[in-house]
């Protein structure tokens, strides 16, 4: 499989890739590590007419901590952040795919590109962090919350490039990820972000749970978080809030998994994803 | 009409320049235009791993980029590995532990395996099968494949 003709630059700075960008139009793209684009566009579901490389971009491939900040270029590889120590997002980006994939895949990419069924969205929508995009008109910072619109579709609009990523550190907090799939390399049919505040007292100061591919956007478990929040965190409550992780969600049935079923692995990868957290 | 992008690039320890198309597939670049043809194409869908290759010394699916991508990269294949008699330790271990059959996976599983013993020198065999996930072989079954790589692993210091 080829990709149809497309013309290629890769600019050293980037006002020159906003530049290219806004030449090349509407049917210009951006490529960073490629794992999504160029699939799709070995099938055919995607002909680019420019293709806009950011490879040379360094200053994208930054990796640094400020404030209780993480905050990471757009090019880091899923492999850089599996190995960083960064808590929950390590353990999310470490179960992307495989090792190959981990090492041209990255967190901008996966963030832009908005598939419901990658890991990263929903972990970043749990920790309530941020994006940095550039455009001809400025930067702007969008909260995870706004990010993600629907299928396939975020706030990076065209001609805008996503530079960097923000995590708050969430020091004291624990946390789990729970991906299930058929095979180890396999995109996930569900998974589940939790992330755990405990009191002095033992009762739970915080929670956050991130489900993926339980709608066509990652979505925030409201009602279990809700249930499980200033409760003592053991197996009686923890399992009460898991009953309600997949209310009110319209999950995609596919090849693999009904909506019935998606709705189950939600509230059993809740309730593992949680403990782990509370442990 | 597209143009054209010169390509620049170290395959195994040699420069090597060409003007391409701009969506030529690294692999296709390798096996076609340098003539490089032990980097196999198994399912072209970045699934099975049989045209992995190290950019830059990490193992990458080289269907699943350009060869306008690796532009100024180093890239090492199967043939930068060893020789006839002189074989790399890998090589060795899969010949030894019988770590292949049709041999088509092979190129692919070695360049995963190498770009783990760099990581990881002394890797138990769960972290093998981790490291192996994005490899896919129909007939040895893995077992003895995950043999050769602690094997490898056992006969470098
Ligand atoms: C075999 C295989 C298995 C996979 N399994 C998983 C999995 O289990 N979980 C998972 O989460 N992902 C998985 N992926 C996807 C992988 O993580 C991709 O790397 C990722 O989704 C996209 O990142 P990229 O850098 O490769 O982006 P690209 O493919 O380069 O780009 C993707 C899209 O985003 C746009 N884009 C990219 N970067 C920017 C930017 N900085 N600013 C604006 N727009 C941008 C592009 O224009 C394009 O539309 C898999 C991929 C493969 C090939
Ligand atoms: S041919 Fe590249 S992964 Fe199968
Ligand atoms: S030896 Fe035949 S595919 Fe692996």
């Amino acid at each position: 499989m080829i990709p149809a003709e497309f013309d290629y630059v890769a600019p050293a700075s980037l006002d020159d890739a906003l530049k290219a960008l806004a030449d090349g139009g509407e049917d210009a793209k951006v490529l960073a590590g490629g794992h999504s684009l160029i699939p799709l566009m070995k099938l055919r579901m995607a002909a680019p007419s420019l293709i806009v490389d950011l490879r040379q971009l360094g200053e994208l491939k930054a990796v640094s901590e400020d404030n209780g900040t993480i905050r990471l270029g757009a090019l880091v590889t899923h492999h850089t952040v599996a190995t960083g120590g960064f808590g929950l997002v390590s353990a999310a980006a470490a179960t992307i795919a495989d090792q190959q994939v981990r090492n041209m895949g990255t967190i901008g990419g996966t963030l832009a590109h908005g598939d419901p069924a990658s890991d990263m969205p929903a972990v970043l929508l749990a920790y309530e962090g941020s994006v940095l995009i550039r455009g001809s008109g400025g930067e702007r910072e969008v909260a995870a919350a706004d990010l993600f619109e629907d299928f396939l579709t975020t706030a990076v609009g065209e001609g805008e490039i996503l530079t960097e990523v923000r995590f708050p550190k969430l020091d004291g907090y624990g946390y789990g990820y729970e991906k299930f799939n058929r095979r180890q390399e396999d995109w996930a049919m569900v998974a589940v972000s939790a992330l755990v505040k405990k009191g002095a007292d033992g009762t739970a100061e915080d929670v956050r749970i991130g489900l993926t591919h339980m709608g066509s956007v990652p979505l925030r478990a409201t009602a279990a978080e809700d249930a499980l929040r200033g409760k003592p965190l053991n197996a009686e409550s923890i399992a009460a809030a898991a009953e309600l992780a997949a209310e009110g969600t319209e999950p995609p049935a596919d090849l693999n998994a009904s909506q019935d079923y998606k709705r189950h692995l939600a509230r059993v990868l809740t309730r593992r994803a949680l403990t782990t957290a509370a442990s | 009409m597209a143009g054209s992008v010169r390509v620049t690039m170290t395959v195994n320890g040699a420069q090597q320049s060409a003007e391409v198309e701009p969506r030529l597939l690294l692999v296709h670049f390798l096996r076609e235009t340098l003539g490089l043809t032990g980097t196999h194409v198994g399912c072209d869908t970045s699934n099975c791993g049989a045209c992995t290759v190290h950019l830059n010394g990490e193992a990458i699916k080289s269907c699943t980029l350009l060869a306008a991508q690796a532009d100024g990269a180093e890239i090492k294949t199967i043939e930068g590995m060893g020789q006839e008699g002189a074989l790399h330790p890998l090589q060795e271990a899969f010949w030894e532990h019988h770590g292949l059959q049709c041999g088509y996976c092979t190129p692919g599983m070695i360049m995963a395996s190498a770009d783990l013993l760099e990581r990881n020198p002394k890797p138990n065999e769960e972290e093998v099968r981790e490291a192996l996930a994005g490899n896919l072989c129909r007939c040895t079954g893995y077992h003895n494949i995950v043999k050769a790589v602690i094997a490898a692993s056992e006969t470098t210091a």
